[in-house]
């Protein structure tokens, strides 16, 4: 197998620098190299993997499998649940293509890092602005593993092995919680709702909460799009028994919607993805963790987190990692996570949205997505088969659509719907069997009149074929 | 470092000034208006939020030139030599970003219809196959945001495997070498084990007798990286396999240091059942200043069934998404992976093919072992561990002497590399040895540049013996000096927001 092969990402890989390299080094040829691994290792033959290409044949094959892809920019489609669609300003590209943020590793060295370690600190303190939280850190891999490093955190703070979540809780979210959790021997307890309002029952809490139990964590927006009014009470609830208060969060409500901080929340996890980060088909996506200013917490705290701090000379600030010693590379199996690499550039992409967008883009933002959600509640209640929103409850962003009275599946509404070049909502008919055949839709600041319009005719269409 | 501006750029909180905007929200039409009324009043008066978030108030060209100027206080790959140690820095083409950056796939949505979506599963499934055949594996999984979060997954499949056969109660232990990363021992408390650490032998790998004695009965599995921490390929990585699996225990392989071998030699072939690839190190995509980054896991057939759902599966026309696989472990995090950077490894690898593979792994080997003969006889520095034996694709010194003979220790030297526009090597690490410096060279850098990082490594040695404290008070050149990280960590002063920092403040001049 010879191979002759000059690579543009391979500098050294010219026959003339391999030979003074192989000279230098006393061998005569980089096959010496591999002289220690054992015959019986030695792959024979090689990877049967493409040829190698051209930046230009590159480019054409991925573009043309990528055509195959059919977006947001191609249909009208109203699927949240998670992951939402949201205009990302183009400065927000532009800064996290900087390759001098975007090719460092972790900043292990903060002299040479400063940059990052600034924008890194200066996203904590903004997470902590609209979450009215004092702590942050400067991320985790999504909202999902953000609940289970928290709700963990929460069981080494009180030494109790339960904790008690919402029954309304993203499927997803409810099983990479119970992934986190359960090698630890804890146990997860459901907490109804009120089916007319999606409400959380504060009486089933109150049977449920006990000396026992680690923490109670609701969100807010629900899963379901409603907002949950009850929140104080739960607090008070979750504190007299010696709980932590988890709250989970969609940062784009914040501009708008009483941040956690106000109403008792110990720790805040979410999803930052709306914030600047496209939708990328789920991933990467970025892991919201905020707590209260208590070193107590701080030092359970899981992840990296960037502090300030003055030059050993006193002469100037400048920023670093903290706590290092709470994590895998110092503490090993006593660490309080495993994480290493997080979403750091994600968390960049929200620092610079926020700046962006400022204190009254945030309430502006917050309150063109209500109008936009009540103006799509408003036109499909008007459409006959439907229920929307299924809950008595205010919403924000998303809200679920009962199609009952039409006596059609989720799924063929759907199907139909596609033929309109509509895309409906999440079914979560199977999530919540107690829904009916129910769907959670998603209105953003990017649907404009036209696509809600749009959507309203397509599901009076599509339901009227029918009958 | 040189080149980079010393000023210091204000925290973003202490700039612009109240009304300005830099950015026009879309506007909500006359007619969604007046149906709806007053926005205020579709939420309940007691969930409003009461004040405005205190965000910082900034018009666009201030938001851009602020990040501007802190992206030219950071050192990056694109700006020079970056030989940190296990972390494999390596060139990130700008193909693969922008190919990333297509909206045919940022715009597209977790929960679209198949249909919708059949060119980012495609790459998601080819990209799989490939990785499968890369490590020698049967099936990979593309869910883990991460190495570490790779090993989460890897001890949850040796759980899943062992409750199957009934054996869970039993296999409690993890073992670890000495040598391991922090990750390994952390993931294997995180799954629920006891680690159990083994020592390294005098050529720094596995210690065979030593190993012997820390498997049993109740040994769930072993976590292993190879080429290893030193940049040494494990010899008895057959005995190693052959003592874990008739123990009962699972193999488990850390890819950190795959680039090494990559076309060379498999983990799979090696007796590996599970096995991670940092996509962020392997394979180009960027390290984000810590993210994002992806973590691959591939098994062995018998393990496949454990594996995340869902799984993207190839009917020979489409491709589906499988949720019906009862033994899955379930969701390690929500939705299928990060995609935006699986798309750029992909790419990554298209364009480099089985050759250029092989030829990453040649060169990068080829630049380690080049820079560790230039610098192992530089005064001061030692090659602990197997000398004369082939390093891989990295190599440790120690700074041990230097620090006994000149009061210089390996923080000093790095520091003193970040003065010469250079970013450090990993320090302290591995455990194993004293005064350690990590160098990883990567095969994206020119022979010049690693004769200039002798050169410069040559020249803090003779700074250590001639005038110290040129070392000792390094850098000089960065944008800020050593830092006071005890400072920053003291619960008086630890300030981890700005809203923390002015209370802290506050309180001090109280």
């Amino acid at each position: 197998m010879t191979r002759l092969i000059v690579h543009p990402y391979i500098p050294n890989s010219i026959p003339k620098t391999k030979e003074e390299m192989t000279n230098e080094i006393g061998i005569q040829s980089t096959k010496e190299l591999y002289a220690d691994v054992p015959q019986k290792f030695r792959l024979r033959r090689r990877l049967d993997l493409p040829k190698p290409a051209s930046e230009h044949e590159v480019k054409r094959h991925v573009e043309a499998i990528l055509s195959k892809n059919k977006t947001f920019k191609d249909a009208s489609i109203f699927l949240g649940a998670g992951c939402w669609p949201h205009y990302v300003p183009a400065v927000v590209g532009t800064i996290i293509q900087r390759t001098e943020l975007s090719t460092s590793y972790t900043p292990y060295q903060p002299e040479a890092s400063q940059g990052m370690l600034q924008a890194l600190f200066e996203y904590q303190s903004m997470i902590c602005e609209i979450t009215a939280m004092e702590v942050s850190n400067c991320s985790m891999y999504d909202w999902a593993s953000s609940l289970g490093e928290a709700v963990r955190m929460t069981t080494r703070l009180t030494h109790r092995t339960k904790a008690l979540v919402p029954r309304i809780l993203h499927p997803e979210r409810r099983a990479t919680l119970q992934t986190y959790t359960r090698p630890i021997g804890m146990r997860i307890e459901p907490v109804k709702y009120d089916l007319e309002t999606g409400q959380l029952d504060v009486e089933d809490l109150k049977t449920k909460i006990s000396r026992k139990i680690a923490a109670v964590y609701i969100e807010n927006p629900a899963y379901l799009g409603f907002i949950e009014t009850q929140v104080e009470d739960v607090a008070e609830i979750a504190h007299d028994h010696g709980a932590l208060f988890i709250v989970g969060v969609d940062p784009l409500s914040l501009g708008v919607l009483k941040p956690p901080g106000e109403y008792g929340a110990d720790i805040v996890v979410g999803e930052g993805q709306p914030l600047g980060n496209p939708m990328n088909y789920g991933g990467p996506l970025l892991g919201i963790f905020a707590c209260r200013d208590d070193m107590r917490l701080i030092r359970q705290l899981p992840g990296r987190t960037v502090g300030v701090t003055d030059t050993l000379d006193g002469k100037k600030k400048g920023f670093c990692m903290v706590l290092q010693t709470r994590e895998q590379h110092i503490r090993r199996e006593k660490a309080t996570s495993n994480i290493c690499s997080n979403e750091s550039l994600c968390a960049v992409a929200a620092a610079v949205y926020l700046a962006l967008l400022g204190p009254k883009g945030m309430r502006e933002l917050g309150e063109a997505i209500l109008s936009k959600t009540h103006y799509a509640m408003q036109l499909l209640a008007k459409t006959a088969g439907i229920r929307a929103p299924m809950f008595k409850s205010a919403h924000f962003k998303e809200f679920v659509v009962n199609f009952d009275q039409a006596r059609e599946t989720v799924n063929n509404i759907h199907e139909k719907l596609l033929r309109h070049r509509v895309h409906g909502g999440k079914d979560v008919s199977e999530e919540f069997p107690e829904l009916g055949e129910a769907a959670l839709y998603c209105v953003t600041e990017m649907h404009s009149k036209e696509d809600i319009q749009r959507l309203a005719w397509a599901l009076k269409t599509v339901l009227g074929e029918k009958s | 470092m040189p080149g980079h501006t010393r000023c210091n750029e204000r925290i973003i909180f202490e700039l612009g000034c109240s009304g300005r905007r830099g950015c026009i929200v879309p506007k909500v039409e006359k007619e969604i208006q007046r149906a709806v009324g007053d926005a205020k009043t579709l939420l309940p008066e007691k969930l409003r939020r009461k004040g405005l978030p205190r965000l910082p108030e900034l018009s666009e060209v201030e938001v851009v030139r602020h990040y501007v100027r802190l992206s030219k206080m950071n050192y990056g790959v694109d700006s020079g030599f970056y030989p940190l140690g296990s972390c494999t820095m390596k060139y990130n083409p700008k193909i693969d970003e922008a190919l990333a950056r297509l909206p045919s796939v940022t715009w597209t949505h977790p929960y679209q219809d198949e249909g919708m979506v059949q060119g980012i599963l495609e790459v998601m499934h080819r990209l799989s196959k490939w990785l499968a055949e890369i490590t020698g594996t049967y099936e990979v999984s593309l869910q883990p945001a991460a190495g570490a979060h790779g090993e989460f997954l890897g001890t949850l499949i040796m759980q899943a495997c062992h409750r199957l056969n009934d054996e869970l109660e039993k296999r409690t232990e993890l073992v670890v070498p000495d040598s391991a990363h922090g990750t390994n021992p952390a993931s294997g408390t995180m799954g629920g084990f006891n680690v159990v650490v083994v020592p390294s032998d005098e050529d720094g790998c596995v210690d065979l007798d030593a190993l012997e004695a820390a498997v049993s009965e109740r040994t769930a599995g072993l976590m292993l990286t190879n080429p290893n921490t030193l940049g040494i390929f494990e010899k008895n990585v057959e005995g190693i396999a052959e003592i874990i699996h008739s123990a009962g225990g699972l193999l488990y392989y850390d890819g950190a240091n795959l680039n090494a071998i990559l076309g060379k030699s498999r983990p799979g072939d090696m007796g590996f059942d599970i096995v991670h690839m940092n996509l962020h190190k392997t394979f180009g995509t960027p390290h984000g200043g810590g993210g994002p980054g992806a973590g691959p896991i591939g098994v062995s057939e018998e393990l496949e069934k454990f594996l995340p759902v869902p799984r993207v599966t190839f009917d020979g026309e489409r491709y589906h998404l499988d949720y019906d696989r009862p033994h899955s472990i379930r969701k390690i995090r929500a939705f299928y992976g990060n995609v935006g950077v699986l798309l750029k490894a992909f790419a990554y690898i298209l364009s480099l093919g089985a050759e250029g593979l092989e030829e990453v792994a040649e060169v990068s080997v080829l630049n380690a072992n080049y820079l560790m003969k230039k610098l192992e006889n530089i005064r001061g520095f030692e090659l602990p561990f197997a000398r004369g034996r082939p390093r891989k694709h990295e190599f440790v010194i120690s700074a041990k002497k230097l620090y006994k003979e000149t009061g210089v220790r390996a923080l000093d030297v790095s520091k003193r590399i970040l003065d010469y526009g250079i970013h450090a090597p990993t320090t302290y690490f591995p455990l194993i040895i004293d005064e350690a410096l990590m160098i990883e060279p990567t095969e994206s850098f020119e022979k010049e540049e690693l004769d200039r990082f002798a050169k410069v490594l040559e020249r803090i040695s003779n700074e250590a013996y001639s005038t110290p404290n040129v070392v000792l008070q390094a850098p000089k050149n960065t944008m800020v000096t050593r830092l006071d990280e005890v400072k920053a960590s003291h619960p008086k002063t630890i300030a981890l927001s700005w809203k923390m920092y002015l209370e802290k403040s506050e309180q001090q001049r109280d």
